[in-house]
């Protein structure tokens, strides 16, 4: 772990819009603070290329704690940088060391294009939620405690699927940008819950349908998403997905 | 209607066409392991060519081999196919991508290990299946049964032979490494009650059957 301020090498993907082809361009940053966070390193190398009167590198980031999903950077060829269970945003300069070269680059995918440098269009994530990640009932007034008995297992499950924010990182990091830990995910917050049974098996089969139309690739089992998922998002999701998938497929009467 | 149909194009449908066709594969793994550890315990190959004989006539067997060839090619082309689609679903390649800090790199292989998988399968059915089944057997054993034995000796006379089916055994071990236990994922069988036994039956079962496999060429070869 460093103590004093760092100098770093950085290779960053600079694409000017959706048609530029792109490239890498290499940037020195100076005088970091270990204390600072991976985007603060970036405010601070935007900063400088401003002053020099350069256009400044485009990226997504907003609540910065690691809750919203919006950083979305490829560090050295892992999604949210070199350490588990974090978003960028909370990567800290200490996890590298003085004279280091980092490469960033964008979320790669078919279904992601990069916007402008490292800003990628997520907008198929929403097209996948609004074919049916959601509850179609008036949630009304606030409910008495217990109304629905929820067993502790099971509430616990769906809650650990429903802390995925959203970011990417699974289709970003999978060799064949399957975006099917994200989608099981959004499924088994739901199908976990008593709420979620009546569309069940209609909710599973659109989502996947939306999926495939957006050009995600095919899931293969190797495990990079879940290793990746900065809310340590299961592959149990995956499976389950998969065991609804084939009921609403092959036993049951709702047709996606 | 027409879910069921549409139910097989899905990515998940493609994912359990390769998994059920892997599994079926898996269990031929088994009968065909069995049947030619018969070598290991009679070197006169009488032993050898009954169980040759009975695959050889048994109805059951034969039709067996049809849907074999069918579930063999099944599981070859939508392998392909996925690989195809799978690249074409990240056009731009990350100019560094560490993979082998979140995965293994024989679960990112397959396609490469299925590939070399089928050119030793083209060497393998010429050598031995298109002999018995279509060119001929020349010679017949002590028994008056077909000496396939014999055109197993004469194969595994040359060291290259030899060398290329344990090669080939290696590639199957790492495929089957990967295969085994995610045909238990793909079929949507994950709990961690029995998901850790998957997965050491796999890592078992992908050592044994291709370590037995590779020790037939070699026990032949030194004449054993």
């Amino acid at each position: 772990m460093s103590t004093g301020n760092m100098n770093l090498t950085l290779k960053v993907w600079r694409q000017k819009n959706t048609k530029d082809k792109g490239k890498m361009v290499d940037y020195k940053v100076s005088n970091i603070s270990p204390d600072m966070s991976f985007l603060e390193m970036f405010d601070v190398l935007n900063e400088d290329l401003i002053t020099k009167g350069d256009e400044p590198i485009v990226f997504d980031h907003d609540c910065r704690e690691g809750i919203c999903g919006m950083c979305s950077m490829f560090i050295n060829g892992r999604p949210h940088g070199p350490k588990d269970a974090v978003t960028t945003c909370q990567l800290h300069m200490r996890s590298f060391k003085d004279g280091d070269t980092i490469v960033v680059e964008p979320w790669r995918a078919k279904a992601f294009p990069v916007i402008k440098d490292l800003t990628v269009d997520r907008s198929a994530f929403d097209r996948v939620i609004a074919a049916g990640g959601f509850i179609s009932v008036n949630t009304g007034n606030a409910q008495d405690a217990n109304n629905l008995p929820i067993p502790k297992a099971q509430a616990d499950a769906a809650f650990e699927a429903a802390a995925c924010i959203g970011c990417g990182a699974c289709v970003a990091t999978c060799k064949n940008a399957s975006a099917m830990l994200f989608v099981s995910a959004k499924i088994s917050q739901l199908a976990l819950l008593p709420q979620g049974q009546p569309e069940r098996y209609k909710r599973v089969q659109n989502m996947v349908a939306q999926m495939d139309a957006e050009g995600f690739g095919n899931c293969t089992n190797t495990g990079a998403c879940e290793a990746e998922c900065p809310k340590g998002i299961s592959l149990e999701n995956i499976a389950r997905m998969n065991r609804d998938y084939y009921s609403a497929k092959f036993v049951s009467e709702e047709e996606g | 209607m027409g879910s069921i149909a549409n139910a097989f194009s899905s990515s998940i449908g493609k994912k359990l066409i390769m998994g059920l066709t892997g599994l079926f594969l898996i269990s031929f793994l088994v009968v065909h392991c069995f049947l030619n550890s018969f070598v290991f315990f009679d070197n006169t190959g009488v032993l050898f060519n009954e169980g040759a004989h009975f695959m050889a006539t048994n109805w059951i067997i034969r039709a067996m081999e049809v849907v074999l060839m069918a579930g063999l090619l099944l599981h070859i082309v939508q392998g392909a196919r996925l690989t195809f689609q799978n690249q074409a679903a990240r056009p731009v390649k990350y100019a560094y991508n560490d993979g082998n800090a979140n995965s293994k790199w024989y679960s990112r292989s397959m396609g490469l290990l299925g590939t070399l998988l089928l050119i030793f399968l083209i060497v393998h059915l010429a050598q031995f299946w298109t002999v018995s089944r279509f060119t001929g057997i020349p010679t017949v054993d002590a028994n008056g049964h077909e000496d396939l034995y014999a055109v197993m000796k004469g194969t595994f006379s040359n060291i290259w032979f030899v060398v290329l089916y344990v090669l080939a055994m290696i590639s199957l071990a790492y495929h089957l490494l990967h295969g085994f236990a995610s045909t238990f994922q793909t079929l949507g069988w994950n709990h961690k009650k029995y998901t850790p036994i998957i997965k050491s039956l796999g890592v078992w079962f992908s050592i044994l059957i291709p370590l037995i496999f590779a020790a037939m060429p070699i026990w032949i070869y030194l004449g054993l």
